[in-house]
């Protein structure tokens, strides 16, 4: 006890009990000071003491749940990585279909974005959704981990050995070794396979194209005597007119053709002209909503139209027509037309038809296009691959002919017409080996298993253009015991050479000598790794004379189709694309651009023909007796043309794939010589039940609400404020008591060019990998719960069966009035300085008010825990495996993960805007405009979103908006949004 | 007070008033009934469904329900404003009656008020509840704190809050000051020594002085007054959630009015509900007569013709105000997707209480008990036409959506009645569901029978 020290002489006196006093008083004083000492037996230090335990001790208690996790800082420094600072590595995403020169942003030794490659000539920094996606290939759950001997882990000594004392084997019987591949457009890979070649001479290659382009190849060798795809050139033309050919989604070079289209299209600088695109397809394509006039055509019909177009050119430049079979639909005035912009038109066609291609071939001969549109001199190095070269393989896998089977990097065992087949055919094959990245239907049945590197843990290079070369390099250590399928087969080949002093060794023997800018090989190596670009500028030669005898052969020996019954279109759409990256999750929760469907696919069926044969939408149907797949009436689509896409009913993909749709590559035909996407005279029949269809939007009209406002080309010659005009009308009615905010920094701004955007979607892959937003999975689409913040809105216009398609892409507004931001009761969404409208998501409860006031509906709500960011533990909602330690690799360590029950929305990517910021003071100047570039305005392809600031009046945005078609969305609530629209222009004749 | 000989008295049965006392204590003395068994029986488990339902809301989260991207609210506002608007019965005949001088408010008070209370409390779950992070529900209150975070008094759900809290209060102490009379009543009859205990402490010593009673008249006059405006207030913020709002179906000025009248009409409705059954089960037929059934019918008719009016006034103005959008909600509302429910909201507040005209009808007391139930239904309707009908398609097609309920979310409504009826049950057996104090004064002014001096 301590001493305890007195206050006053009476609280001293209460010790001594007056005896003057009557008893009872002394009883009472005495009962006081025994309260007095109990009162004060607690003392402060005591309180103090105890109090602090108990926190303490709560403290412990409150918090042995929590994790511990461990952050090791490294001990030495490696050079050139900052830590919380980003490193872009340029690389190439080639996946055997698209091809896009890119930058690999990597954070900390993660690579967690892909960017496009702004030097490129190919793509010029465009992207598109699967290329997007691709950063989460690296990540798959399904990735294989380590080197299999028929199933089960080996190691890779283990594994040489074996498979090069079976090589050796069939060496010694003279047997032979065939290599699956896709198209190689990498010089350095070709070199690797002829090393391989010389090792065992009986080496056959056989390149083998899921999505094939063999009917243009084969008609360009009738037509030039050699099998190539030539350059297109969109930009060139005043005039397009596209047989189904979707060159803005999945046709050969989609992100180079959205380039030029949008190029031949823009108007924001004054221009006064700009293409005209013309359509024919059966199903309703991303190109074909596009197009200023779609026709519509059975796909067993298009030939007959590229005929009589062929035919009214003839005539029309005064040679003699050849008899075909009647057109269903009128060319003359087309040809017309085409004529007019003779040396400026392009006519392609999608199908893989040779004689089509052949017929379009001699169209584009009198046109004037080739040399002008088409460049002959420059190939197109994708898609090279012969149709029969894998039905002769499996033909001479089943007589016993084939003793080693390697594939690399294709799974015919999924996306062959006749995967049963090739199936059957890979038993008879003694030794088969796998090298390929994910698992995978094809994996699965081989022998061995080498797993490859994904493309961003490799070295590689790829020529996609003649002369046109670009690089690949390691973004990441790889992640699991694999190796580079180069690597496997140059060890095989007996050389012990990695594939990167391979690489090294062939660019300094090759390309070195076409550079003449560069003193030593060092310094042409550093810059081409660097840049990730190289252009040789070199040409093919001889091939500027089109013979066009087979064209008229084509023409002559052209037949009607057999039956006017149904015809199936098989077409491949801009998110899963060929099934490759089926196991995406991003690429499957993308809604299609024209459908607004995901996470399956479905028989595209139109309405005319939905209402004849009495089916609803999400009615199961079978195609010839197929497994049933779900209806859906797709306004524009041909009457008696169905459409169903590829790339689905993945059967061993992973979570989010296995079981998606159903995969029709089975429904190819062999068509002679090259696969046709189309069956003619299929069978629909009703199935039992229905399947639900997961879509983002499931209201098609506008409701004649001024959202999307567009125009005529001829109408904005003479006006350029046309299909604009009532904004005159709201602004004189924006009236406010209060003054009106100024922002004397920066004010942030958006324009979107209507006129540009394609709809393709690569905004909103973009979008999600750079702000971490959830897949929520099909049940919550179903339920309207994606979590996008960006959306691409599609409305149809004029009547269902023929309808107008125009598209917005819709974000936060970030409005200057905002209505979100008053009605939160905690105000955990504010508006800062510089315009954006904030989200403290640490602030956020949850009362959704903000996303019920917000008019454009951009506000998105986690409904479970998506993340694994929520308090309590076990109710995570992940249906597709986003949250596995792998796959959580890829979050961007810039942006909040969201916990469950708060709301989020575009930042407009205050994180970059926030780093740039920074930069510039450091370097102590002002930013700069277009600087800052939000991750959907960056991945865009036709350049159709701008960000800026709207103080700076030479800013692009506020350009953008000074033009006349500029418009608010919603504009006349006085929301001020901070997004401004231009009108979208069609250049028809009215 | 001038009796009428034609009007109708207000206590019937010649009671004296002993008889009142006895007659009213008559519920809490002994064990209960059988029906009371079933009852708190029903009650308790439609409250354990009603924690079933929170423990998915707050464990599995929001998703549990049906709300999506477009539709932010559903029935969990529906149902609080719904709650919010049968709470406004009790203290409307306690306060704005008492102020009006209204005397046969005086047996229908209490059970009024009380109903009142709980239906607060069910209102007030579902704010807390309908949040993400409910854990962090108390961000919503001005505390001081170290990291300068302050509430956005600009928002109309923070006004809420203390609408919400204040009319509590005020109205917990207003029917706390006016049982205290009858507490003391309870504590003097009661026989067991910890009942008399209790009933003694909660009596706050009352003797029935004459001081007491001058006191307590006071304050009861003073919080009538104070209550009055809040019965105004409570439905008016409570509208400007829709009201300030730039949804349309929402941004409406009428809010206000209309959502206080429709507040009154649906209480008196649901008090109706109650009593009709209430005065059956605890034999208080002699106290809470036809008369005072009749009296709130004819509450009922005039708060229905004004939440008519509304509704029409809402289509004229949507029209003549020439917005597109709001003009598109109207038809929408009527004529679209959700057009059954407005049609059922039509029908159950428009035209089921004009039927109340007739005398033969708002006497027949289970078609007035029908007829409530009609307006409780069509009440909680209204505000799901306004809610629902209005978010699921408002300025952009693209982002329109349909809405369907869950189990969660029926299990939580089913789950306020269980807390609603467990309670009033409760209430029944603790406290005298009439006002035995109040109920005397009319007695001698308004009795069918001359009255007996034969104090006990």
């Amino acid at each position: 006890m301590e001493k305890k020290y007195v206050r006053s002489i009476e609280e001293l006196q209460l010790d001594e009990p007056r005896l003057d006093q009557p008893a009872g008083d002394r009883q009472f004083i005495l009962g006081m000071e025994k309260e007095v000492k109990k009162m004060s037996s607690t003392t402060r230090r005591d309180f103090l003491k105890t109090f602090g335990f108990t926190i303490a001790s709560a403290a412990i208690a409150s918090s042995c749940e929590q994790p511990v996790r461990k952050a090791i800082p490294f001990l030495i420094q490696p050079e050139e990585v900052m830590p919380g600072s980003a490193s872009y590595y340029a690389s190439t995403f080639y996946d055997g279909v698209d091809y896009c020169s890119i930058l690999v942003k990597v954070r900390d030794g993660r690579p967690i974005k892909i960017e496009g490659n702004t030097l490129s000539s190919i793509t010029k920094g465009g992207t598109n959704s699967r290329t997007q996606a691709a950063i989460l290939g690296l990540y798959d759950n399904e990735r294989l981990k380590f080197p299999m001997e028929n199933g089960s882990e080996t190691t890779w000594e283990q594994i040489d050995e074996k498979i090069l004392d079976e090589l050796e084997q069939i060496k010694a019987k003279n047997g032979t070794i065939a290599i699956l591949t896709p198209t190689i457009i990498s010089p350095s890979t070709k070199a690797v396979l002829n090393t391989f070649e010389e090792a065992y001479p009986n080496t056959k290659i056989v390149a083998y194209d899921a999505i094939s382009s063999a009917g243009i190849l084969q008609a360009n060798k009738a037509g030039f005597g050699k099998a190539f795809i030539p350059s297109y050139r969109f930009d060139k033309a005043r005039i397009i007119v596209s047989f189904d050919a979707d060159f803005l989604g999945s046709w050969l070079s989609p992100i180079e053709y959205t380039k030029q289209y949008v190029k031949g299209r823009d108007l924001t600088q004054g221009q006064r002209k700009m293409s005209r695109h013309i359509h024919f397809e059966g199903n309703m394509s991303l190109t074909g909503s596009n197009a200023d006039h779609r026709v519509q055509v059975k796909p067993s019909q298009q030939k007959l139209v590229v005929a009589s177009l062929l035919n009214s050119l003839r005539l029309a430049s005064g040679q003699a027509t050849i008899t075909a079979p009647a057109s269903p639909i009128e060319t003359s005035l087309l040809a017309l037309e085409l004529l007019e912009h003779k040396g400026a038109a392009l006519v392609v066609s999608g199908s893989n038809d040779p004689e089509e291609q052949m017929m379009v071939n001699a169209i584009n001969e009198l046109l004037d296009s080739f040399g002008n549109t088409i460049i002959t001199e420059k190939h197109l190095k994708v898609r090279q691959a012969d149709d029969q070269a894998l039905k002769q393989l499996i033909h001479d896998m089943e007589a016993n002919k084939i003793d080693a089977l390697l594939v690399y990097d294709v799974n015919p065992a999924y996306d062959y017409y006749n995967s049963k087949a090739f199936v059957n055919a890979l038993t008879k094959v003694k030794l088969t080996i796998a090298m390929t990245v994910t698992d995978d239907e094809t994996t699965a049945l081989c022998t061995y298993v080498c797993p490859d590197h994904h493309f961003l843990e490799a070295w590689n290079d790829f020529e996609v253009y003649t002369g046109h070369y670009s690089m690949a390099q390691p973004a990441i250590r790889p992640i699991f015991n694999t190796r580079a399928a180069h690597d496997s087969l140059l060890r095989w080949a007996g050389i012990e050479k990695d594939y990167r002093s391979f690489m090294k060794d062939y660019w300094q023997e090759h390309l070195f000598t076409a550079s003449l800018a560069d003193l030593s090989f060092t310094d042409f190596w550093n810059k081409r790794v660097h840049d990730g670009v190289f252009d040789t500028r070199k040409t093919e030669n001889g091939l500027t004379h089109f013979d066009p005898t087979a064209s008229i052969e084509a023409l002559s020996q052209l037949k009607a189709p057999a039956s006017n019954g149904l015809d199936l279109l098989l077409y491949t759409n801009v998110s899963v694309g060929s099934g490759k990256h089926a196991n995406n999750p991003w690429l499957q929760e993308l809604p299609d651009p024209v459908s607004k469907v995901c996470w399956d696919n479905y028989v595209a069926i139109s309405p005319r023909l939905a209402k004849e044969l009495d089916l609803k939408d999400e009615q199961l149907v079978r195609i010839n007796g197929s497994d049933p797949l779900p209806i859906l009436i797709q306004p524009g689509q041909e009457y008696k043309t169905l459409g169903v896409a590829l790339g689905y009913g993945r059967e061993r993909a992973g979570k989010p794939a296995n079981g998606v749709g159903r995969n029709m590559f089975g429904f190819q035909q062999n068509g002679g010589d090259t696969l046709l996407a189309f069956v003619e005279d299929v069978k629909l029949e009703k199935a039992d039940g229905t399947l639900a269809i997961a879509r983002t939007q499931s209201h098609h009209s506008m409701e004649g609400r001024s959202i999307v406002r567009e125009t005529t080309l001829e109408e904005y010659l003479t006006d350029p404020q046309s299909g604009n005009e009532i904004r005159k009308e709201i602004q004189e009615h924006l009236k406010t008591l209060y003054p009106k905010i100024e922002y004397d920094g920066l004010h942030w701004g958006m324009a979107i060019d209507l006129n540009a955007c394609t709809g393709c979607n690569a905004c909103v892959v973009s979008c999600s990998v750079e702000n971490n937003v959830p897949v929520v999975g099909k049940e919550q689409v179903i339920m309207a719960r994606e979590m996008h913040w960006i959306r691409i809105d599609r409305y149809y216009t004029d009547d269902m069966d023929n309808p107008e398609l125009v598209r917005q892409p819709v974000m936060c507004q970030h409005c200057d009035n905002a209505p979100c931001e008053n009605v939160c009761p905690v105000a955990a969404t504010t508006h800062s300085n510089e315009g954006l409208n904030q989200m403290a998501y640490n602030r956020c409860i949850g009362t959704r008010y903000c996303a019920n006031n917000c008019p454009y509906k951009v506000r998105r709500f986690n409904y479970f825990d998506h993340t694994g960011a929520d308090a309590f533990k076990g109710n995570r909602y992940d249906p597709v495996e986003m949250t596995t330690d792998l796959r959580r690799m890829v979050l961007n360590p810039d942006v909040t993960v969201r916990a469950k029950g708060v709301i989020e929305k575009c930042s407009f990517c205050v994180q970059r805007i926030q780093d740039k910021k920074l930069l510039a003071k450091k370097q102590n100047r002002p930013l700069r405009d277009g600087e800052v570039i939000p991750a959907c305005a960056q991945a865009c392809p036709a350049d159709a979103i701008v960000f800026g600031n709207l103080n700076d009046k030479n800013s692009k945005v506020s350009k953008y908006y000074a033009d006349a078609r500029n418009y608010h969305l919603l504009e006349e609530l006085h929301t001020l949004p901070s997004v401004g629209y231009l009108t979208k222009v069609k250049n028809k004749t009215v | 007070m001038y009796v009428s000989p034609i009007r109708e008295p207000l206590v019937r049965g010649g009671k004296t008033y002993s008889q009142i006392t006895k007659d009213i204590l008559a519920p809490m003395a002994g064990r209960p009934s059988v029906y009371w068994y079933i009852g708190i029986s029903l009650s308790v488990a439609a409250l354990l469904f009603g924690a079933w339902a929170i423990y998915m809301t707050v464990y599995v989260g929001i998703g549990t329900w049906g709300l999506n991207k477009t539709i932010g609210w559903a029935w969990d506002i529906t149902n609080f404003v719904w709650w919010v608007g049968i709470g406004h019965a009790g203290t409307f005949i306690s306060a704005i009656l008492l102020l009006f001088r209204q005397r046969w408010r005086t047996s229908i008070n209490r059970s009024a008020e009380a109903m009142t209370l709980i239906a607060i409390m069910c209102a007030g779950f579902f704010p807390l509840i309908h949040m993400g992070r409910i854990l962090l529900g108390f961000f919503i209150f001005p505390y001081p704190n170290t990291r300068s975070l302050w509430v956005n008094f600009n928002s109309p759900l923070l006004w809420d809050v203390f609408a919400i809290t204040t009319y509590f209060l005020v109205s917990l102490i207003f029917w706390y000051v006016g049982l205290i009379p009858d507490i003391a009543t309870v504590r003097d009859k009661a026989k067991s020594k910890i009942r008399k205990a209790i009933y003694k402490f909660l009596s706050f010593g009352w003797t029935g002085s004459v001081r007491q009673w001058t006191r307590h008249e006071t304050v009861s006059l003073i919080l009538a007054g104070l209550a009055a405006p809040l019965v105004l207030s409570v439905h008016t913020i409570v509208s400007f959630d829709f009201a300030t709002s730039v949804i349309p179906g929402w941004h409406t000025t009428i809010f206000p009015p209309y959502f206080v009248s429709g507040a009154v009409f649906s209480g008196f409705a649901m008090v109706l509900t109650l009593l009709i059954v209430a005065r059956k089960a605890l034999n208080l037929e002699e106290y809470i007569t036809k008369i005072h059934i009749e009296s709130m019918t004819k509450v009922i008719i005039l708060t229905g013709s004004i939440v008519g009016i509304a509704y029409i006034t809402e289509f004229f103005i949507a029209w003549y105000s020439g917005v597109e959008y709001e003009q598109y909600a109207f038809l929408n509302r009527a004529f679209g997707p959700y057009a059954w429910a407005y049609w059922i909201m039509m029908t159950c507040n428009v035209i089921t209480p004009q039927l109340f005209w007739i005398k033969k009808i708002r006497t027949n007391m289970l078609v007035v008990f029908i007829i409530s139930i009609f307006v409780n239904i069509g009440m909680w309707f209204e505000r799901f036409v306004i809610i629902v009908t209005s978010l699921h398609r408002d300025y952009l097609p693209s982002s329109w959506a349909m809405y369907k309920p869950t189990i969660t979310e029926v299990g939580l409504y089913v789950g306020t009645f269980g807390l609603f009826f467990t309670l009033f049950l409760l209430f029944i057996r603790a406290f005298p569901v009439v006002a035995i104090a109040e109920i005397k004064t009319v007695l001698k002014a308004s009795t069918d029978k001359p009255m007996q001096q034969d104090h006990e």
